[in-house]
């Protein structure tokens, strides 16, 4: 069937502002938006930029804006989507060119909760035991792939630099629940300042953008009530 | 152009890379350069788990894991490297996990393992549970865990650089590499004592693969450019369980849950060639039962695929232990692998051949195992060989954890006793003509045309299954498109962000390992693991039990055999 994609372009080299351009492809139903993109890039208009790499939703390079919704162009197929469809860069994040955005803030917020184990020192021998209850309670936020799909989505993170944004969260959340982990108070205590979690007011889109569906609100919801009630 | 200097350059994405920089982080100078960022390497997207004999749930030892990694790499494995994978892959699995990598666990506690294709008990008796995993999203874990490893140790990424050229002294001594910059388009030249090549394999040179886009070849054919020969290039491994059309993995993982393949006329037909591993014979196997029961027009309504069947497993293992592979069924193909089977067919998975190592990642030149000084290489871009002929599953999670590590050690010893060593004139200038002269062409060849030719020549015949006649075809036409390569054009001349450009490099590498995957599968005149030729169906240690290196001459592509080294397990035919 015939497409038409409607996709903002901007490369600052060239142009002073944003705009549209549509192109026509042949796609088939099951074919993915990146594999449209892929189309156009390599057969129409090789200017047009994005990233991409695994094609199966899990490197977390695709994320952008899909009919309005932020998607992975690699997990979304055609027949999802109607004839016309428009794509937009994720907003909230400087546009470097077309639909490829600048992740440095994203990668800054996400460092800033220290996303590593902090731990005792190992056994000296064999692992550290955990039992599958306490693996499973951050089960969730270990699906992760740093996609910013959530984080971009979130209509407080268009409107404050003040917020480390829904992943950052997550991410906290994973080490936060790990009974491996001693780094709770300190990342506690970073999510609890005024660019922590009391940003959030549970609008959900995070949840909705998620391509891992990881329950990002509740997740959010679940380090809150850890600073609330002391629940870890 | 920029300059700068480090005591280590490593390239490359994924779990190799960032285990050799945790160990040099904080006690040398350390660049680590790749063109996409940590976490969307291809080490992600590995699903089923990462095998070591660590016993959790049933008996068992490394000697067991060796034996079974030299039996399923077909006696093409060095037993030597063998054992120091098996061997260190329990102290390496449980440094994974101190890291903080959330495994599944059993009910005591500990990591949790499952079985998994070609991994056996008591030397091949059946079965057995080595496979350590966190779901089916393993490599997801262990990219993750290392890069926050990474943030812990403060390493210094240079995220979005692509790899143009690897720097030689005079002397043919590795004294840097040159990187450019995708966001500016500016050209890096990294002087370093060290430098490390784990940029990963090039399965993108097949039109079915399982590999990320970025797969292709880039670390491994500038080696080659700079005389450096390449090993068993001829071994490439189909993983059978490639969702159809597209190739996305389906681990492994769903077999050594109990999961089968059925053919058309609903049989389980691995049981009749493989009666004792049945669905678990080794990958290189499975593949060709699938290649012989669609020949043989047993395919599903005698199209090219097979079913793989989990309907039959309690849900709860599904959603627990397969939740991913099952969602890319039901994404990509509709299909309820609760209800159905999920139409498969094999799919280009990785690399065996690749840059000569010995077991410190040093990179081998010659048959003799003489090293070049300062250069390495891990990973799925190196041939240490521990996976031979065929690799098993998980051993490519094994490789990148303890070969990776080991070539962090040697580096940072090496470092410590040597000098920086001079560059030669003009570092950048090979890898700037190249640029511009991309960037100055107006007219000629699209490069997608050439990419999408040389993806259907690799695939239709040099594939699963391969004879003379097709490899010569196929050898005369890379060759042509390598002519036809020379004479592309590209839109974008602009310098930032120009993934137009990037991707023009790209190609002219993978057709380079393309070029060597043939002529290595035309020299080789016998079957063994993953290498399969129709014209000589048997296996012939009198002359092929060898690997071969390939190098680069005036004279075109010169193959020279590097002996195996066997120290415990004599060949012997391979059933299972």
């Amino acid at each position: 069937m015939e497409v038409t994609l409607r996709i903002k372009r901007f490369n600052p080299e060239l142009d002073t502002k944003a705009h549209f351009e549509e192109y026509q492809v042949e796609v088939e139903g099951t074919d993915r938006v990146l594999d449209a993109l892929n189309q156009i890039k390599w057969y129409q208009d090789g200017s047009l930029t994005y990233r991409r790499s695994c094609a199966h939703g899990i490197c977390g390079s695709d994320a952008m804006r899909i009919n309005g919704r932020n998607r992975l162009a690699c997990k979304i197929l055609m027949k999802d989507l109607g004839k016309k469809i428009t794509i937009e860069p994720l907003i909230g994040f400087k546009i470097e060119k077309d639909l490829l955005v600048d992740m440095e803030d994203f990668f800054d917020a996400y460092k800033s909760v220290k996303p590593y184990l902090m731990a005792d020192d190992a056994p000296s021998s064999g692992e550290r035991r955990q039992s599958p209850a306490e693996r499973a309670r951050f089960d969730d936020t270990t699906k992760c792939i740093l996609c910013a799909a959530c984080t971009t989505a979130c209509p407080i993170t268009w409107t404050t630099d003040e917020f480390v944004g829904p992943a950052a969260i997550v991410n906290a959340h994973r080490f936060i629940f790990d009974s491996r982990d001693t780094g709770s108070g300190e990342r506690l205590r970073i999510l609890n300042s005024g660019s922590g979690v009391w940003r959030c007011r549970t609008i959900f889109n995070c949840t909705d953008a998620c391509p891992r569906d990881i329950k990002v609100t509740e997740a959010i919801e679940q380090v809150k009530r850890a600073l609330l009630y002391d629940q870890v | 152009m920029a300059y700068h200097r480090y005591d280590a350059v490593i390239v490359g994405a994924g779990g190799a890379r960032l285990m050799a920089a945790i160990q040099l982080a904080g006690k040398a100078n350390i660049a680590v350069v790749s063109k996409v960022y940590p976490p969307r390497s291809h080490t992600g997207a590995a699903q089923g788990g990462i095998s070591a004999a660590l016993g959790n749930t049933e008996e068992d030892h490394w000697e067991w894991h060796m034996f079974d990694t030299v039996k399923g790499g077909d006696y093409l494995v060095d037993q030597d490297a063998a054992e120091v994978l098996t061997r260190e892959a329990i102290d390496a699995v449980l440094e994974l996990e101190h890291m903080g990598l959330p495994f599944n666990r059993t009910p005591d506690g500990r990591i949790d393992q499952r079985r998994f294709g070609g991994h056996s008990r008591n030397f091949g008796e059946g079965p057995v549970r080595r496979a350590c995993y966190a779901a089916d999203r393993t490599g997801h874990m262990i990219i993750q865990t290392l890069y926050q490893q990474g943030i812990k140790h403060r390493v210094n990424f240079f995220d979005e650089h692509h790899l143009l050229d690897i720097l030689f002294t005079d002397n043919d001594e590795c004294c840097g590499v040159v990187t450019y910059e995708i966001k500016t388009g500016e050209i890096h030249v990294i002087h370093a004592k060290t430098v490390l090549i784990a940029s990963g394999g090039y399965g993108r040179v097949f039109r079915i693969t399982s590999n990320a886009l970025a797969g292709t070849g880039d670390g491994v054919a500038l080696a080659y450019r700079h005389g450096i020969p390449l090993m068993d290039m001829e071994f490439y491994q189909f993983h059978p369980t490639g969702l159809y059309k597209l190739g996305i993995l389906v681990s492994e993982a769903a077999r050594g849950e109990g999961g089968i393949v059925v053919n058309g006329e609903g049989e389980a037909f691995a049981a009749r060639y493989a009666p004792t591993m049945k669905d678990l014979a080794p990958r290189d196997m499975m593949s060709r039962f699938i290649y012989q029961e669609v020949k043989e027009g047993r395919g599903i309504d005698g199209k090219d695929y097979v079913l793989l069947d989990v309907s039959h497993l309690p849900p709860e293992v599904i959603d627990e232990k397969l939740p991913d592979v099952t969602d890319f069924a039901r994404v990509y193909l509709g299909v309820e692998p609760k209800k159905e089977g999920i139409p498969i067919q094999p799919t280009a998975h990785y690399a065996m051949g690749g840059i000569p190592t010995n077991v410190d990642g040093q990179v081998i030149t010659s048959p003799d195992g003489a090293v070049s000084p300062g250069f390495y290489s891990a990973g799925e871009s190196a041939c240490v060989s521990v996976h031979g002929a065929n690799r098993l599953g998980t051993n490519s999670l094994v490789d990148l954890v303890v070969f990776g590590r080991r070539a962090g050690r040697h580096m940072l010893q090496q470092i410590q006793e040597t000098e920086l060593l001079p560059l030669p004139d003009r570092p950048e200038a090979l890898a700037e003509s190249q640029i511009s002269e991309l960037l100055a062409r107006d007219k000629g060849e699209r490069a997608a045309d050439i990419r999408k030719a040389m993806q259907d020549v690799m695939m239709d015949r040099v594939s699963v299954v391969r004879t003379e006649s097709e490899l010569l075809r196929a050898e005369r036409e890379i060759r042509d498109l390598k002519i036809a390569f020379g004479c592309i054009t590209i839109q974008d001349k602009g310098k930032r962000y120009n993934t137009e450009l990037t991707e023009a490099l790209e190609l002219g590498c993978m057709l380079d390992c393309a070029e060597t995957i043939i002529h290595g599968s035309l020299a080789r005149k016998e079957s063994r693991g993953a290498h399969y030729r129709d014209d000589y169906q048997a296996r012939d240690d009198t002359e092929w039990l060898a690997h071969s290196l390939i190098y680069r001459t005036e004279a075109g592509m010169e193959i020279r055999k590097k002996p195996v080294t066997i120290t415990r397990f004599e060949p012997k035919e391979r059933k299972y």
